[in-house]
């Protein structure tokens, strides 16, 4: 304890040393004082995978799934007469997806397998003449069963020579969750015209085909989290970053359509989960230029949460400049962690268990994720179109010790 | 807590070792796109399908709630 005491105590040393270090004039030259657009970037990814430990099936059962993810991102920028720069971010995110699982929250199969998430958001920051940063943003996400607003700020330092800096950010969301659960589990009522699904106190949600949503309560569940960030510049070729955050949570935690399937009984409940959660990530990330052509990035990160789920993330990526213009970067990460002990796979829970679940993301596995990134930058503008600065294509493939497998190829045109 | 040992020790190593004070002309290297210490934009997707699809999820610049990630 005495010696991690004295390692924070010579880090907070060697901030303080690093924050008073000489001055720089800055010579850069005339910047306009106008709103000005800086640069734009259309990212789409498209994402398959394969398993058979579906939570909706209570942990077994198919969990085929496509997803097309959309993120159009949008800044401008301007500074003032002391030379403050304001940045000004607006992203548009639409995902559309398909799981075959989303299918059997109807126990026929007969549900809707597809669904629809919009997220727009608007960021603001101001870098400072004297070093300061501060920052605000907002967003919302809308899902069919799940709506979330959010709320962000952050404050941060960076030293005179620009070589450290610190940066906190602070997040809030505010989530609605749907409580749309198994057909088997809603009451309902059976007569010769069909059949009608009610809430526990007798609002319909399903007649004769048609759905009442509005009358399909929700829960809330909310997300408060706290990130410090410290970069330093370690010499003209090295840079490191360390990060920690603290995430905690509140109010409705499981999922309304994860069934759970007992050894002692034959009916499924849904999934059960304790309705607060706390989660402590700690990473450290670096990037090292070794020679002229070979950048060495390397990622490590230790989870901890109070669901008793331990993680160990480590990922390197090796971008290889073939010219000024043109990089290839393979990348390889290796995940591992330890199960909840919430969870249990199909029918080896206990009824008198507190909390239960078959969700196969709170298990004990490892996963590895490899892949390769093109990245091409012209001086002449991608395609000798001037505005088009960059065309960037990652694919990856990621495996799972419980048998998931996925594919997930991401594209970003950036237009400065 | 091992853990949390060793990474404080590296960290202090690197911080240790990190005097030069590094002069804005001699920054073409670090200034290289390639070396931003964070996720590229095109990783967006990505580390969404993986805080969905594991039980660990944060300190890389990515959100931490937001989303449903149900299926």
């Amino acid at each position: 304890m005495k010696k991690i005491c004295l390692t924070v105590v010579g880090l907070c040393c060697m901030l303080l040393s690093a924050f008073s270090q000489s001055d720089n004039i800055d010579t850069a030259s005339y910047r306009s004082k106008k709103l000005q657009f800086d640069e734009a970037h259309l990212v789409s990814g498209y994402y398959n995978q394969t398993g058979d430990h579906s939570a909706v099936t209570g942990g077994t059962g198919t969990q085929k799934l496509n997803d097309v993810a959309n993120i159009f991102d949008l800044q401008f920028v301007k500074w003032n007469n002391a030379n403050n720069k304001y940045t000004w971010n607006a992203q548009l995110g639409i995902d559309y997806h398909t799981a075959a699982s989303q299918a059997y929250i109807n126990l026929s199969g007969a549900s809707n397998a597809g669904g629809t998430r919009v997220y727009p958001s608007l960021n603001w920051n101001v870098e400072k003449n004297n070093g300061f940063t501060f920052g605000a943003g907002a967003g919302i996400s809308y899902e069919y069963n799940y709506q979330s607003i959010n709320g962000n700020f952050s404050i941060g330092k960076i030293s005179k020579n620009k070589n450290t800096e610190i940066n906190f950010k602070g997040e809030a969301f505010f989530d609605q969750v749907t409580l749309i659960e198994p057909s088997e589990l809603i009451p309902k009522v059976t007569t010769t015209s069909g059949t009608t699904y009610t809430t526990a106190s007798g609002n319909v949600i399903r007649s004769g085909g048609d759905e009442h949503k509005a009358n399909i309560p929700t829960s809330a569940r909310n997300t408060f989290s706290g990130s410090l960030t410290l970069s330093h510049v370690i010499n003209k070729n090295f840079q490191v970053a360390v990060i920690a955050d603290g995430v905690a949570q509140s109010g409705f935690l499981s999922l309304p359509f994860h069934r759970v399937y007992f050894k002692d009984q034959d009916s499924a409940k849904i999934e059960h989960l304790p309705n607060t959660r706390y989660k402590l990530p700690l990473g450290v990330r670096f990037s090292y230029f070794a020679g002229d052509k070979i950048i060495i990035k390397a990622y490590y990160r230790y989870y901890t949460d109070s669901w008793g789920i331990k993680a160990n993330t480590a990922s390197i990526e090796v971008p290889y400049k073939v010219s000024p213009f043109f990089s290839i970067s393979p990348f390889y990460r290796y995940y591992i962690q330890t199960a909840s002990p919430y969870f249990a796979p199909y029918k080896e829970h206990l009824t008198s268990d507190a909390y239960y679940s078959s969700n196969y993301d709170y298990s004990a596995f490892t996963s590895q994720y490899f892949g390769i990134n093109f990245k091409i930058t012209p001086k002449r503008g991608v395609f000798n179109i001037p505005f088009f600065n960059t065309l960037e294509i990652r694919y990856g493939r990621y495996t799972q010790t419980t048998g998931l497998q996925a594919n997930n190829i991401a594209i970003d045109l950036k237009f400065k | 807590m091992v853990k949390v040992k060793l990474m404080l020790a590296t960290i202090a190593v690197l911080l240790l070792t990190g005097c030069a004070d590094v002069k804005a002309y001699q920054k073409n290297k670090l200034n290289d796109s390639e070396m931003v210490l964070g996720d590229r934009k095109i990783q967006k997707t990505e580390s969404n399908f993986e805080s969905y699809r594991e039980g660990a999820s944060g300190a890389n610049g990515g959100k931490v709630g937001g989303g449903c990630g149900c299926n």
